[in-house]
């Protein structure tokens, strides 16, 4: 039988595998996007391929500079396309110019205004099922100029004033679909009844295959206007276990593995050492931001001279060196170093477990029995570290940091659960003391999410809001205010730097690395250049292509 | 018989009621709700998105409400959309379980065809050689973790041979003959499919050699041996039959299974069915999704019973599908 089975594997195998064109890629990622439709949800595995097919109006790029993709020139004060104003209310507001590059959809019909103000009034709809819905009421008035060209008003003075972004929707193909009834709009969009119509996709690609689960094709949009992408056809497949990815890469059935949701840190090192003949591996670092949420309703953990001595005696160095062979940069803030707001002013906590011990025993934590400090109450320094189950990296960081604190006299108890429940209990501020988990940021943006003390979640605002920790400090809520408002770039940047100095004093958060993202990239493919922020590489998928 | 079918049938619609109320509320009950998910992914996200959101999806109302609402649209064939696939729960999970009867159909027969007749042999040659390496087999089936088959066979047929694709589906080529697209789906099947079988395999052939070993120790083989019945005639003409009939329990139960079950093949293989799509829905708590797929796999189990009862009639003329029916 056993003979018969392998027979049949061997016929099988004389079918051989169809022969791939040189200007097909297979490229693999571990997600598949949801709905198609760019404004409802956001989700990286969609703005992936979104990127291939359409545009966002600027885009954040490899250097971390703002740049138009759908406008012809970054509105900003200097140049005049961008203006403070007196609204009629009586406060502050902005008024910005746009001009939109010629650019057509699939189906022939020009990208326009028309799509601007579609896109607009969707956003702004209560029932049209954007989840974020504050980026499009800000624009209190939109004044279409010509078919290309617009002027808008924002309700407010704020500094990313020009950061536009804005995915268009074809207002041709979807309007009709959202008049006919906006709260059923999100069922009914195009995007997901009809995937493939050329008319959603004004980018160098368009989609032309959906198999749900599996796989994604897509090929050259014959109306792009701009650099003839090399790729005749890309395909997109989903593999969701990165050992089967690794594996797939190497037996030749995908060309290269998107970095941005591929394979670990830790898989990419060990691909690296092994494969290096045939791959490049580029460590891009990106604004994923590894903390440990402090909540400071406990009591034990609301002086922050503990929470100091915390941070002394983790040796986020060491961990970064024995686990990511160093290449995952230590993070001294929520600001990555490469961010152009950060301040090296700020406090930073190196490896010190004799000055945390010290902190220890001002705080009241110095009697030690059974190896666990505890305070004249009684009351032992043992707090739960919850992280989410199935990042075993992060569960391998979180036994690291369970044996580095119990080495100052914290005992400190391993919590992972599953993301939706360990997010609930930091949504809903239950968890126990600590939680170890990224944020995903823009450069420059202002941390207001998580340091604002309006943002605290409550049954009062709905649970919102992302200050998980219950941070509430009057000068920070002021400097992050100021900072929003804050159009010259120094004042902004000293607005940052007090904001930097304060959580740095007060650690609502402990902070510990800011992940890099692993490319591991052909060395014949060519012009991938990773970005490192919500942008991702495909966003300049027509430079793509293979060595000569 | 058709009185029996109509009983069964109207026993299947309650189970499926009582099921789908159940597995509503257990969903409900679970920490989180689509919207708690959406907050943690985007800080911009206001209060007032929040109640927008809860309230556009019903979610602002009490549980029982919502299965109401939800059951008034079931009967009416309407299963609601899947909040991650924004598509009819139907659209979604109906490729996909052909998806999986593919897969796992394909490897429940070769799993069952193979099981049996080693079983039997096993069980004819008590404590042989062969005995010993087919039970050794059927332990290592039993103890290898899918997802560790699975790489090692991606690992060698994949990487180091090249001889067949990885995993995922085949894709159409324009201008492809029909027996070089359907090859290219068997290439594609190959791997996931020898994974689920050698999983299988493992437990069926016992439970045959085991069942077996019991009839062939039953006074009326004895009896047959000493009337001269040869020994082919003892094994398949009374042994066999007899001991089909708890064998057909383990298989009609697995049949549920085989619906929702191959998750680690399916993610291995990067194979769309529903295990994956099951699994996935209940994390991303896409509640329409994960409780027709839990339905669904309910009734293939039910289903798969039926079929047991039935084939004991077939197997043991003993057995009848009046009152005394099994």
């Amino acid at each position: 039988m056993i003979r018969r089975l392998f027979t049949l594997l061997l016929a099988l195998c004389a079918f051989s595998a169809p022969a791939r064109a040189k200007d097909d890629l297979v490229l693999a990622m571990t997600q598949m996007p949801g709905t198609w439709n760019p404004l409802i949800s956001s989700m990286l595995a969609k703005s992936l391929i979104a990127n291939m097919t359409a545009r966002p109006m600027t885009a954040w790029n490899a250097d971390w500079k703002l740049v138009c993709l759908v406008c012809t020139e970054l509105p900003t004060l200097q140049n005049g396309k961008a203006r403070v104003i007196d609204l009629p209310d009586g406060k502050k507001g902005m008024e910005i110019d746009v001009e939109m590059r010629e650019m057509r959809w699939g189906d022939g019909v020009p990208v326009s205004v028309t799509d601007v103000a579609f896109t607009l009034e969707v956003g702004r709809h209560p029932l049209s099922g954007v989840a974020s819905s504050e980026a499009y009421k800000r624009i209190i008035k939109f004044d279409a100029r010509d078919d290309r060209r617009f002027t808008m008003t924002i309700d407010r003075v704020t500094f990313d004033y020009n950061s536009l972004g804005l995915n268009l929707l074809p207002a041709h193909i979807e309007k009709p679909i959202f008049d006919a009834n906006p709260a059923e709009y999100r069922n009914r969009t195009a995007y997901d009844t009809d995937s493939t119509n050329p008319g959603l996709a004004f980018g160098p690609y368009r989609i032309v295959e959906v198999v749900p689960g599996s796989r994604i094709a897509l090929e050259r949009n014959p109306t792009w206007t701009g650099e003839k992408p090399y790729f005749r056809r890309i395909v997109v497949r989903i593999i969701e276990s990165t050992a089967a990815l690794e594996a797939n890469l190497l037996s030749g059935n995908v060309d290269y593995v998107l970095g941005e949701l591929g394979l670990s840190l830790d898989q990419a090192i060990a691909f690296e050492k092994r494969h290096k003949d045939r791959y490049e591996v580029v460590y891009k670092p990106a604004l994923i931001y590894e903390h440990i949420d402090v909540n400071l309703d406990n009591k034990l953990l609301a002086d922050r001279r503990v929470r100091q001595a915390m941070l002394l005696a983790i040796d986020r160095q060491a961990i970064s060196e024995k686990l990511f062979d160093g290449k995952q940069p230590v993070a001294h803030g929520g600001i990555s170093v490469l961010d152009p707001m950060y301040s090296p002013a700020a406090r930073q906590y190196g490896y010190d477990p004799t000055a945390a011990r010290a902190l220890l025993d001002h705080a009241g934590f110095a009697a030690l029995k059974n190896g666990v400090r505890q305070n004249a109450a009684g009351e032992r320094l043992s707090v739960e570290l919850g992280t989410t189950a199935g990042n075993r990296v992060r569960e391998l960081v979180a036994q690291v940091i369970q044996s580095q604190l119990r080495q100052v006299g914290i005992e400190v108890r391993i919590k992972a659960e599953p993301p939706r429940i360990f997010f609930e209990a930091m949504g809903r501020r239950t968890f126990g003391g600590l939680g170890m988990y990224a944020w995903v940021q823009q450069p420059g943006a202002v941390p207001r999410s998580s340091l604002h003390s309006s943002e605290i979640p409550s049954a009062a605002n709905g649970w919102s809001g992302q200050n998980y920790t219950g941070y509430a400090n009057p000068e920070m809520d002021k400097a992050l205010d100021t900072a929003e408002r804050e159009l010259d770039l120094d004042r902004r940047r000293a607005l940052f730097a007090e904001i930097q100095r304060l959580a740095a004093d007060d650690l609502p958060a402990l902070p510990l690395f800011f992940r890099v993202d692993p490319f591991v990239i052909p060395k014949a493919l060519k012009g991938v250049v990773p970005t490192g922020t919500l942008n991702s590489s495909t966003l300049w998928i027509e430079q793509w292509r293979w060595q000569q | 018989m058709t009185r029996y079918l109509a009983a069964r049938a109207v026993q299947t619609a309650i189970t499926l009621a009582l099921m789908s109320l159940i597995v509503f509320v257990l969903i409900g009950l679970m920490p989180g709700d689509p919207i708690d998910m959406m907050i943690s992914g985007d800080p911009q996200m206001t209060s007032e998105d929040a109640a927008r959101l809860r309230a556009l999806y019903g979610l602002d109302k009490p549980l029982l409400e919502r299965y109401l609402a939800w059951a008034t649209q079931a009967a009416q064939g309407n299963f609601g959309y899947s909040r991650s696939f924004a598509q009819p729960v139907l659209t979604v999970l109906w490729p996909r379980l052909l998806n999986t009867l593919q897969l796992a159909g394909i490897a429940f027969i070769l799993a069952t065809a193979v099981a049996l007749p080693l079983g039997i042999w096993a069980a004819a040659h008590p404590r042989s050689r062969a005995d010993y390496l087919i039970n050794l087999l059927c332990f290592a089936g039993l103890s290898a973790p899918p997802f560790w088959l699975a790489l090692l066979f991606i690992s060698l047929f994949s990487v180091s041979l090249g001889w067949l694709p990885a995993g995922g589906m085949a894709e159409p080529r324009p201008g492809a003959s029909w027996t070089s697209s359907v090859g290219q789906q068997f290439r594609h099947l190959a791997l996931p499919v020898l994974t689920l079988t050698l999983v299988q395999l493992g437990a069926y052939t016992r439970f045959m050699r085991g069942a077996m070993i019991e009839v062939l120790r039953q006074d009326y083989v004895r009896t047959a041996r000493a009337k001269g019945a040869s020994e082919r005639r003892v094994m398949w003409g009374h042994a066999f039959a007899n001991a089909l009939a708890p064998v057909l329990t383990i298989l009609a139960l697995s049949f549920g299974g085989l619906v929702s079950g191959a998750v680690i093949t399916e993610t291995m293989f990067a194979w769309p069915g529903m295990g994956k799509a099951i699994y996935q829905a209940i994390l991303d708590n896409d509640y329409n999704l994960a409780l027709v797929g839990l339905l669904v796999a309910t009734f293939a189990t039910i289903l798969g019973n039926l079929l047991a009862d039935l084939a004991y009639v077939w197997v043991d003329p003993r057995v009848s599908l009046g009152n005394d029916a099994p």
